[in-house]
């Protein structure tokens, strides 16, 4: 029989509903719309909650050969120094992706992803005020002169996490001396480069440009006081500062002026950007102190950067040995 | 036969938007999900995680808050069906962002918790948006409209706009100098209020014009 012949009939099951048949092309139109606004709506908030994203870590730069005007002052870095931490050192991709730059960007991210608009060859330091003649001196020059040594410092940042990096530089104390301050000089006052060609951030006044920091000079000549070129061995990258940047270990890291481009010793205590930007948080001294906390957050603990929980806050960023007496009689709350 | 009358029934017009925007909502957190686990949140993940989750609860807040504005301006209604949807996202996203602060960032150290809720205005404001979303997620259903009665649901639910207001001042006050993007929150929550209270002041004319 023919019947034989023809494929069996489908289970009534199996069979397509009429109505939904002629759904299927709403169906399909609905699922694209689905897809479509989904994706839309989701990639939108996707960029705007995660914007300043940390990029992947750029390569640490070539350490100079001897043919730079620096000589083989990065051949012969002097290490160990008794002033180094035993600490696990933060990683290199943290130290130099995660930072506080606002000329390159208000993120953590954005002064990594900005910072090849630095130029960093030559560089020229400025240095007068109460000296007994000024110069221009260039970083190279200053570093054959100095030499370099490695500190491994903990950093400690005003917004409750630090880090340990083995910075390599030269101590202030010996370019202040180089410099021959008058008797009247009292404070060394920094200021980093004003361009907002190399520095885009310059171009909206977030702050009060250029940023202005500054030290007593009994601050500045202690030995833990580092001008810093580089760090893990190799030259500074512009995000942290380059090629000239200050490391005063026992005050929160916004003291830490980066890019330098002119120093002037002073009789008058400097005014420093964050403390004209906001007296009522940030002043002169910025000395780690858990004892006063920030009016926004407290300053008892801190968050290593890649370590999980938090660790408690040491006075003097635990470095109370050398500078303590610096402040002996000093209300810390008051001069905060 | 349940499955034989859903198909009789053709689909609605606008049945595909809700889905669409619950799964892309949930997109922003599969994406921090994958990156946190796989340590792509650079170098202080629990701070990122946290800024983005505060981020992301306050645009939810402000989306769902502009859906009657669109309406008062271009009459559609299609954007009424998502905001419940938004304001309970909004909700849940701020609740992670608090856990992820109480939690990973102050590993659950209950005396510092308090003495910064208490004494830290940035942290308090947060903190009081957060309670203030308590209550209309409890009552986000429709029983509950009924059980209340639409007049006292839509005064409760007006705190809607407080807490987005304490959101938009809660990260105002966290920044430390570039105010940009709180501003444009800010200024954004403005707008839509504006045009809110022209509506609600035209609508009033033209009640007191029809009992005339």
């Amino acid at each position: 029989m023919a019947r034989r012949d023809l494929p069996p009939d489908p289970k009534i099951s199996e069979i397509t509903a009429p109505e939904l048949y002629a759904n299927r092309r709403t169906f399909l139109k609905q699922a694209g719309l689905f897809v479509a606004a989904g994706s839309a709506w989701g990639g939108g908030l996707v960029a705007l909650s995660s914007r300043g994203q940390a990029d992947p870590p750029p390569a640490p730069p070539p350490i100079p050969r001897g043919e730079t005007k620096a000589g083989d002052a990065w051949q012969k870095i002097v290490r160990p120094t008794p002033y180094d931490t035993s600490e696990d050192k933060t990683p290199f991709e943290d130290v130099t992706t995660y930072n506080n730059f606002y000329e390159l960007g208000t993120s953590k991210a954005d002064p990594a992803r900005n910072a090849g608009s630095l130029e960093l060859h030559p560089w020229t330091v400025k240095i007068g005020g109460e000296v007994e003649k000024s110069v221009t001196v260039d970083v190279d020059g200053l570093i054959q002169r100095f030499g370099l040594e490695e500190r491994i410092y903990r950093m400690r940042c005003v917004e409750a996490w630090s880090m340990v990096i083995p910075w390599v530089g030269f101590p202030l104390a010996k370019l202040v001396k180089w410099a021959k301050p008058t008797s009247r000089a009292k404070f060394l006052v920094m200021k980093t480069l004003f361009d907002p060609e190399q520095l885009p951030g310059q171009r909206r006044k977030v702050l009060d440009w250029p940023y202005v920091e500054g030290l007593r000079i009994d601050e500045a000549t202690n030995p833990l006081t580092l001008m810093s070129v580089g760090l893990y061995g190799a030259p500074l990258l512009g995000q942290n500062g380059a090629p000239l940047r200050l490391v005063v270990p026992w005050k929160y890291g916004f003291k830490g002026i980066k890019s330098i481009k002119e120093l002037w010793f002073t009789e008058q205590m400097p005014r420093n950007t964050w403390k004209m930007a906001n007296s009522n948080e940030y002043g002169f001294y910025a000395n780690v102190n858990p004892e006063v906390p920030h009016p926004r957050w407290s300053q008892a603990t801190e968050r290593r950067i890649g370590k999980i929980g938090r660790i408690p806050t040491e006075k003097f960023n635990g470095y109370g040995e050398y500078v303590a007496d610096l402040y002996a009689g000093m209300d810390l709350k008051r001069y905060f | 036969m349940a499955g034989l009358s859903l198909a009789r029934k053709p689909l609605p017009r606008l049945a595909w938007l809700q889905p669409a925007v619950l799964a892309g909502s949930l997109l922003p957190f599969v994406v921090l999900l994958v990156k946190g686990l796989t340590g792509r949140l650079g170098a202080n993940p629990i701070a990122t995680a946290m800024n983005q989750l505060g981020l992301l609860a306050l645009i939810f807040l402000t989306a769902s808050l502009t859906c009657s504005p669109l309406k008062v301006l271009f009459g559609w209604k299609w954007p009424l069906k998502v905001r419940k949807t938004l304001g309970l996202l909004g909700f849940y996203t701020a609740l992670s962002h608090f856990l992820v602060w109480l939690v990973l960032d102050q590993g659950l150290a209950l005396q510092a918790v308090v003495e910064d809720v208490i004494g830290r205005p940035f942290i308090l404001v947060g903190f009081v948006a957060l309670l203030l979303l308590v209550p209309l997620a409890r009552t986000s259903t429709s029983a509950a409209l009924k059980r209340m009665g639409y007049r006292a649901w839509k005064r409760l639910h007006r705190l809607a706009y407080v807490a987005t207001a304490l959101g938009v001042i809660h990260f105002f006050l966290r920044v430390k100098a570039d105010v940009t993007e709180p501003v444009v929150y800010g200024v954004f929550f403005a707008l839509l209020m504006v045009i809110r209270l022209f509506d609600e002041r035209r609508r009033r004319t033209l009640r007191v014009s029809r009992s005339r």
